[in-house]
């Protein structure tokens, strides 16, 4: 095992995919010579050629529609996204062309393409920086939606995406880019479709993604001076999401946390809550909760951390899953906005 | 309203493109000609023989003709098939035979076409079934034919996006050390879409072989030509982005098979993309249930009927001896047939599969997707059960 930072275990995915797959290019805006504007694709033109790694114009639909024909001539385009806002000129192909082509042709064509997209907050950046843009992905049927939270994942999960038959639209969580962690590379982890329990725990199960694993993990610990053994979920790929493992672990604990980072209306926390209340209604002692930021843009850098799910947002929330069995009081205002 | 197309003007030799740009001006051999070309007068009297756009063969021409008179027994046969509930619409290209044709025959069968939703009438020309043609029309799926098989890219209705997809086709294709060309169809109104400025500029800086192949035919729906752009003409659009252009009346077969045959060379010997715009007219509505009276008036309709491009071709070939009236009525006859086997194929109620929901919105259908397609499938047998 070593340590090192999920970056450079993005970079070793690409720069892997590289070697072992001819088809694989990798583009986007200042890719190239740059090494992207985080250093993901550090090295990679360098060492590949600028065939292989390559610049654009800088058009996010341009990027994804040029990776759309590639992909019908043969090939295996890998494209970044600047920043989650960045991406939305794209939205179009994607949504249009990238997410329907396989279906509108029964199969006949198909586009299988990554579209890496840094994506999330905490790291202080400026509007338009910092958006989580999961759910337009995950609500577009014949997308593939994958966010790591750990190295090993970062690197096995980028590799499993790019030899995908179906496009898949990889967040990459922007504050865990830098984090370091343990990993043997080149890792193979869980494949796409299965949740994975990273803490163990008897009262409650949190269910996280992407950015917001780490904030349950410190969560978790935390609860334990409150007397609360929390288990935690990292969903790992949105699309296709793992009922099993998180209906098991929440049947297990009888109580359920979702925490996402994005706003929580009409968001991919609000889906697995659902999911989850559909499928283990009978084992809940409580209401399925939701901690997630607010329902606003997201804020300015020195505003942020109110928006963003908290230890102790998340604590907060642990404490109104009816402990002493009574019902939540927030909840019995008839007719309220509560 | 009343417009007055640059095509009706004459060609003079004054406007003919420079042998070798000024060396002062790096756009020069970028532009295109002040006039549209033009090989014939809309009456069909051949103009004078120029050195830039050579006659195509005649053969070509005689070929040209009989799948325009096809084609356009095509698109009525559509349009009729709409009327009679058989299609959920048809966006007919009526008066463009000649860019819809001429476009497939400047273009190898190993070639990849981008078509819109108004490019029928092309595909048909290309070989494809009629009846997968008119798949997307008709309701039972969405592209009917082979896309990789016909290397004809799905019908595209999101407008301009196909022309980025062209210019990843064909760099991804020179990439691979094949010499495939790419031609992208569009239309006026469309070249105001963000994506066709991408696509154009894609395809240059990649140097993808591409031809971008603009029928002009003057209202996007509704809107005319003067609310998409203030520019001289649409192949003024290419200059901006280093691409070669070139203005055709898109009413003269062989103005435009030897245009395009031309722009398609440029491609495929490595000079990257190159932008044709065709000056032509769409005769019926926008699609059938649109009503044509309310934008534009018949005179200006009149006007575009006596410039109409298969009467155009005929009369040419017949001055030359390559039609006669029986060379005539047997591709009339041709046509006959060929739409009386779509018409008959076509009134034959297509069979639908609900549990076929399921089979291509990815390789393996999610966990979701099957407990989705079990639920459907309970639901058909309780229907049918009750039924029974």
């Amino acid at each position: 095992m070593a340590t090192m930072t999920m970056a450079k275990a993005l970079n070793a995915a690409l720069a892997d995919a590289l070697l072992e797959d001819d088809r694989v290019l990798v583009f986007g805006e200042d890719v190239g010579q740059l090494g992207g504007v985080f250093r993901i694709t550090d090295g990679l033109q360098a060492r590949f050629g600028d065939k292989r790694c390559f610049d654009t114009p800088l058009a996010e639909a341009g990027i994804v529609g040029f990776a759309v024909g590639l992909a019908m001539s043969g090939l295996r385009p890998v494209v970044e996204m600047q920043f989650d806002a960045f991406a939305y000129p794209a939205f179009e192909q994607i949504a249009s062309h990238v997410a329907k082509l396989r279906n509108r042709t029964r199969g006949k064509l198909s586009v299988p393409m990554v579209i890496r997209v840094p994506y999330a907050g905490g790291i202080g950046g400026v509007e338009h920086h910092c958006d989580s843009s999961e759910a337009y992905y995950a609500h577009t049927p014949g997308l593939k939606v994958v966010t790591p939270a750990t190295v090993s994942d970062a690197y096995s999960l980028l590799r499993e995406a790019i030899d995908d038959p179906d496009p898949v639209v990889f967040l990459e969580p922007k504050k865990l880019y830098f984090a370091s962690g343990e990993a043997q590379l080149p890792a193979r982890t869980e494949p796409f479709g299965r949740a994975v329990v990273r803490r163990a725990g008897t009262d409650a199960t949190l269910v996280a993604y992407g950015p917001a694993v780490p904030v349950a993990l410190e969560a978790a610990e935390a609860a334990r001076e409150e007397g609360w053994d929390l288990e935690v979920v990292d969903v790992r790929t949105l699309v296709p999401f793992d009922d099993g493992t998180i209906a098991d672990s929440v049947r297990r604990t009888g109580r359920c946390v979702v925490i996402s980072e994005a706003q929580g209306f009409a968001g991919v926390g609000a889906e697995i809550a659902a999911r989850v209340q559909e499928r283990c209604f009978h084992a809940l002692h409580a209401p399925v909760l939701r901690v997630s930021g607010l329902d606003i843009p997201y804020p300015a850098p020195m505003l942020e951390h109110t928006h963003l799910p908290s230890v102790d947002r998340i604590l907060d929330t642990v404490a109104r899953l009816q402990w002493d069995d009574q019902p939540d009081p927030r909840w019995l205002t008839q007719g309220s906005a509560a | 309203m009343t417009t007055t197309p640059q095509a009706v003007r004459r060609a003079s030799p004054r406007t003919r493109r420079p042998a070798t740009p000024a060396a002062t001006d790096p756009a020069a051999g970028l532009l295109p000609q002040t006039e549209p070309v033009r090989l014939l007068d809309p009456d069909g009297t051949p103009l004078p023989a120029r050195d830039d756009y050579p006659e195509p063969p005649i053969e070509a021409l005689r070929e040209m003709y009989r799948r325009m008179v096809v084609g356009r027994r095509f698109d009525t046969q559509a349009t009729a098939l709409t009327k009679q509930g058989r299609l959920a619409v048809y966006p007919s290209s009526r008066g463009q035979e000649a860019c819809q044709v001429g476009a497939v025959l400047a273009l190898r069968d190993d070639d990849w076409v981008f078509p819109t939703y108004r490019e029928s009438m092309a595909l048909v020309s290309r070989g494809i079934d009629p009846v997968e043609v008119l798949t997307l029309l008709r309701g039972d799926w969405h592209c009917g034919y082979d896309p990789a098989a016909r290397r004809t890219a799905p019908q595209c209705t999101p407008l301009a996006t196909q022309c980025v997809h062209a210019a990843g086709l064909a760099y991804g294709e020179s990439y691979q050390g094949r010499d495939t060309v790419a031609l992208a169809f569009i239309g006026d109104g469309a070249t105001s879409e963000g994506d066709f400025h991408e696509g154009v500029n894609f395809a240059a800086v990649f140097k993808a072989p591409v031809v971008y192949f603009v029928q002009n035919n003057k209202y996007a729906i509704s809107v005319p030509l003067s609310r998409q752009t203030a520019a001289p003409s649409l192949a003024y659009k290419g200059v901006g982005y280093g691409v070669p252009s070139e203005q055709v009346d898109g009413n003269d077969p062989v103005a435009v098979l030897a245009v395009l045959t031309r722009a398609v060379a440029h491609a495929r010997a490595g000079h990257g993309p190159y932008l044709v715009e065709a000056h032509t007219y769409r005769m019926e509505p926008h699609t059938n249930a649109d009503d044509a009276t309310r934008y534009r008036d018949a005179d200006e309709v009149e006007a575009w009927r006596d410039r109409d491009p298969v009467a155009r071709l005929e009369t040419y070939l017949r001055a030359r001896g390559a039609l006669d009236d029986a060379a005539v009525a047997e591709i009339a006859g041709q046509a006959e047939a060929y739409a009386a086997d779509l018409r008959e194929r076509m009134n034959a109620q297509p069979t639908v599969d609900p549990m076929s929901l399921f089979d291509h919105v990815y390789a393996e259908p999610t966990p979701q997707l099957v407990e989705q397609r079990e639920q459907v499938r309970a639901e058909l047998a309780a229907a049918a059960e009750g039924d029974a």
